[in-house]
């Protein structure tokens, strides 16, 4: 009796067997002969459509090598090769082309009443060791950050490729570092000026005239007219985006992403361009064009005769602080003979 | 004259991981250095694509291009290698890269990444051939030796193809004509400019 019952199972279970066998197989037999398993996966071609840069997973602890693909790249090496070089190019080579022809059309800008042989000070022991502190590492700042751009065009060449490198690197160590006292000069002068640096309507009339640098006269001004007020702004502004941007770039991916370090450098590179052009204009009058303007910042003095030239409405203020009167000021002939 | 390339089937690409293991043994890369790396997609979910990803050598390179000092150049094999020497680690090979290759030493905070160091297609660098002045700057020359890169070498469902861009993408043009799907060779659109059509 089990036995029986034993060999129906079994019979129904082989039945049940090739019920299920058979079943399929019609349907099998209409399936293409190919199938894509992936058919549903991301394509590289509607990644790059949809975003910037391709992102994944990855298994070792390095996130930044989970982007697997970022063609900007490829944008921002147009950006370095191409048109920064155009920008500064243009801006720093047409500044000195314009001061030449300044110069050669100008020549230096003389105290024209001549030198009184009498000094009023301008600028304190503490103003002119910021400004030098600021301008020196301006100086290197700059020399070191147009030899990124720069460099491999004009210095290599001359040089040995080692010889570069080495050059090269301590520039940069010399760019990194720099940048503290550059960005605390930029601070303190912008504290310490600040009050004779705000624009007002003594600026559009001095502007009006062209600052006489044009046809030889001397609107009244205050300690800074309006386009020492322009450098100030510069100094403050420009220096300001290009520590802010700057820092970004030394501290890489704290807070930051590839996009925005290329951003970051961008806004650097066309800012400090442009900053480099500003102040040759600033060194140039300051030094060659203009007589007795810099000992402003050397002796921290200038010329009783200068100030009444340049800056009037700041020399009367003076006198009437420091009680003395410019008024009575006459021309030395023992301070000119020298000249 | 070869025309050398990578090329990923990510079809086949099983994100075993065994590229990476075989490159940094075969160079002794330091530590936190990866040259080439297995990035997964939409990981672990419906869709999930692997695709190894180094250095694509890639033609008219922006590291080249933007390195402020020349530290790279091509070889007549179209491999992309840099000198150490020359090398100052400002990063920007780094902004330039569209695929991640160039990795430094250090984190680099205040510029101090260190030497550049990257892929060579396990073609060395500037010195020597297999001296160990190359072995200890950029790993071994396999190519000087007439052996293909060991990433692809040791791919073990042969989804890493290196070698000769024609012949690569010859072989991957077949498998896609005999399989019926391919998805394309991840990256040479940017790397090479074109891409390959089965």
């Amino acid at each position: 009796m089990t036995a029986l019952v034993a060999r129906i199972r079994t019979l129904l279970g082989a039945l049940a067997l090739l019920a299920l066998a058979a079943g399929p197989l019609p349907a099998a037999a209409q399936q293409p002969s190919s199938v894509d398993p992936t058919k549903s996966a991301v394509s590289e071609e509607q990644l790059l459509q949809q975003f910037k840069t391709i992102q994944g997973r990855g298994r070792i602890p390095d996130v930044k090598s989970y982007t697997l693909e970022q063609p900007a790249g490829r944008d921002w090496r147009h950006f370095h090769e191409v048109t920064l070089r155009w920008i500064g190019g243009i801006a720093i080579l047409g500044m000195l082309a314009l001061i030449i022809i300044f110069y050669l059309a100008r020549g230096m800008v003389r105290i024209e009443a001549g030198r009184s042989g009498r000094s009023v000070v301008r600028f304190n022991a503490a103003e002119r060791f910021i400004h030098w502190m600021t301008a020196a590492c301006f100086i290197v700042l700059g020399l070191s950050g147009l030899n990124v751009t720069f460099g491999k065009l004009l210095l290599l060449p001359l040089m040995s490729p080692e010889g570069f490198t080495a050059w090269s690197e301590a520039a940069k160590y010399a760019h990194n570092y720099l940048s503290f006292p550059f960005t605390l000069g930029v601070v303190l002068i912008f504290l310490m000026w600040i009050a004779g640096n705000i624009p007002n309507s003594v600026d559009l009339a001095w502007l009006r005239r062209g600052g006489g640098l044009l046809k030889g006269d001397h609107p009244p001004a205050e300690r800074f007219n309006a386009g020492q007020k322009l450098i100030y702004w510069i100094v403050v502004l420009g220096g300001g985006a290009v520590a802010a941007s700057g820092y970004l770039l030394i501290f890489p991916f704290y807070g930051t992403t590839i996009e925005t370090m290329q951003d970051a450098q961008m806004v650097h590179g066309v800012i400090a361009m442009l900053f480099v052009a500003a102040m040759i204009a600033h060194i140039y009058i300051g030094t060659i064009g203009m007589e007795g303007a810099f000992e402003a910042m050397s002796q921290g003095t200038v010329d009783l005769n200068w100030a009444k030239e340049h800056h009037s409405l700041w020399l009367e203020t003076e006198a009437a602080r420091t009680k003395f009167a410019p008024s009575q000021a006459q021309p030395r002939p023992t301070a000119t003979t020298g000249r | 004259m070869a025309r050398m390339k990578f090329l990923c089937d990510a079809d086949r690409c099983i994100e075993c991981n065994a590229c990476v293991t075989a490159c940094k043994n075969e160079h002794e890369v330091p530590w936190g250095i990866n040259r080439r790396r297995v990035v997964t997609i939409n990981d672990g979910k419906p869709g999930e694509r692997s695709v190894s990803m180094a250095c694509m050598h890639c033609t008219d390179a922006p590291c080249q291009a933007v390195c402020p000092v020349n530290a790279f150049y091509t070889t007549a094999d179209g491999v992309v290698l840099h000198s150490k020497d020359i090398c100052i680690g400002c990063g920007y090979c780094f902004y330039a890269c569209p695929f991640g290759a160039p990795q430094y030493p250090r984190v680099g905070n205040f510029g101090t990444r260190g030497k550049m160091d990257k892929c060579t297609f396990c073609a060395g660098g500037p010195e020597a051939d297999n001296t160990q002045a190359e072995y200890e700057k950029y790993g071994a020359n396999r190519l000087a030796e007439g052996k293909l890169p060991l990433c692809a070498e040791m791919c073990s469902t042969k989804s890493l193809l290196a070698g000769d861009g024609e012949i690569i993408a010859q072989i991957y043009k077949e498998r896609v004509v005999k399989r019926g799907y391919g998805s394309g060779a991840w990256g040479w659109k940017t790397a090479y400019r074109e891409t390959i059509t089965a």
